[in-house]
């Protein structure tokens, strides 16, 4: 039998990036929770996210759900040196920005102006896009994540020599690496399998 | 074991990249779960390993990072070898493009191809993969574009709701080792 994909409740779709709090609607049906396995609700890591369609979505194959989540916390939450956690979500968010994923940049905007307290230069990026005037480290951290994030791809010795003059170590670019190409994973998923929603 | 990153980049033992690696060892480790999550899965469900392969080396040879195209070509039946290369070809171009939603953002649009396999490699490939195919690439080049209709292309083509959230992880995750890959390359050379 042929499955069908859902048509989401009537919602107020997000039209410009935002700091926002954002909902996320489904185009396919999730994992009812009343049928999750402990196999499946371990794979959501945090307990709470049952209350996500989204990751009760991506529960369906739970063994690629488990190792994706721990692999996205390492990369984003680690504080063992590397990149200051502001400066991954510098690098999620503009990489969110550039392949268009509003719900996306919606958190990671949240959290890199949280953590660097520079709201006016992150609102800049969400505004105006991966040209935003920043200043010169965080210009080339977007950069970066924009050479990354292109294709075909155009980040070379130019992009590290220009991170190493603003300050970064390499155990901060392989962080960057990191951050940029995960979210070329995120981004996907969040802009295939359903649509942001403004609440409220 | 074998790790696809550290083998790709050539990253050995001892070297600073693997320290560098080692710091962020549950990333690496996971990195390598869910490679192993997706092509040497515990059960295949409904994606068989051809079909996960075959839709790996499209996804490689789209971004054409030398290793990884090589590598994901190498595990692909024979028969196939010719007729995903021939694809390739038709389908690579530059990314990311796609609309926004209608509004402000509307200024930003760069509208662009769906693309469709060709005739002769969708008789060689079959409806599934076809299908899978032609998702795969607004995935890899223009995934603002995408919407519910295309999710529904997957299904009537014979796929699973739950095969489709498996093909979806597998292309995004090839999104990301790729770059990694790509990335931690260009770090290694550049002393």
């Amino acid at each position: 039998m042929t499955e069908k994909t859902l048509t989401p409740p009537p919602h107020t779709e997000p039209v410009v990036f935002t700091r926002d709090m954002l909902d996320w609607l489904p185009w396919l049906e999730p994992m009812a929770e009343a049928n999750m396995t402990e196999r499946h609700l371990a794979s959501l890591v945090d307990a709470a996210r049952v209350k996500s369609p989204y990751f009760r979505l991506l529960a369906r194959d739970p063994d690629v759900l488990e190792a994706r989540t721990h692999t996205d916390k390492d990369i984003f939450y680690n504080p063992e040196a590397g990149l200051p956690r502001a400066e991954r979500e510098l690098a999620a968010a503009a990489t969110s920005r550039l392949n268009g994923c509003i719900y996306c940049a919606s958190v990671h905007a949240r959290f890199a102006a949280t953590y660097s307290k520079r709201v006016d230069d992150v609102q800049r990026l969400l505004d105006e896009g991966v040209g935003a005037r920043l200043d010169e480290r965080w210009e080339a951290i977007v950069a970066a994540s924009v050479a990354l994030t292109t294709l075909p791809m155009s980040f070379g010795k130019a992009h590290v020599e220009r991170l190493r003059k603003a300050g970064l170590d390499d155990a901060a670019i392989a962080d960057l690496i990191g951050a940029a190409s995960f979210f070329n994973w995120a981004n996907r998923l969040m802009l295939s399998l359903g649509e942001p929603a403004t609440q409220g | 074991m074998v790790d696809v990153i550290d083998q790709l980049v050539g990253i050995a033992p001892g070297s600073k990249l693997d320290t560098i690696r080692a710091n962020r060892s549950e990333a690496r480790k996971h990195a390598q779960a869910s490679h192993d999550s997706l092509f040497r899965p515990k059960s295949f469900g409904g994606v068989t390993a051809d079909e996960r392969h075959a839709i790996a080396a499209f996804v490689a040879g789209l971004h054409g990072e030398p290793r990884t195209d090589a590598f994901y070509s190498a595990k692909l039946p024979a028969t196939l070898r010719g007729v995903i290369a021939a694809e390739v070809v038709s389908a690579r171009t530059t990314g990311p493009y796609g609309r926004f939603p209608k509004g402000p953002l509307s200024t930003e649009d760069a509208p662009g191809p769906t693309w469709k396999v060709s005739e002769t490699g969708a008789k060689a490939l079959g409806r599934r993969l076809t299908a899978a195919f032609e998702h795969t690439h607004m995935l890899v080049f223009h995934p603002r574009d995408a919407a519910a209709p295309s999710l529904q292309s997957l299904l009537d083509a014979g796929w699973s709701t739950t095969d489709v959230v498996t093909i979806s992880q597998l292309v995004s995750f090839l999104a990301y080792q790729i770059r990694v890959v790509a990335g931690l390359t260009v770090l290694a050379s550049t002393p």
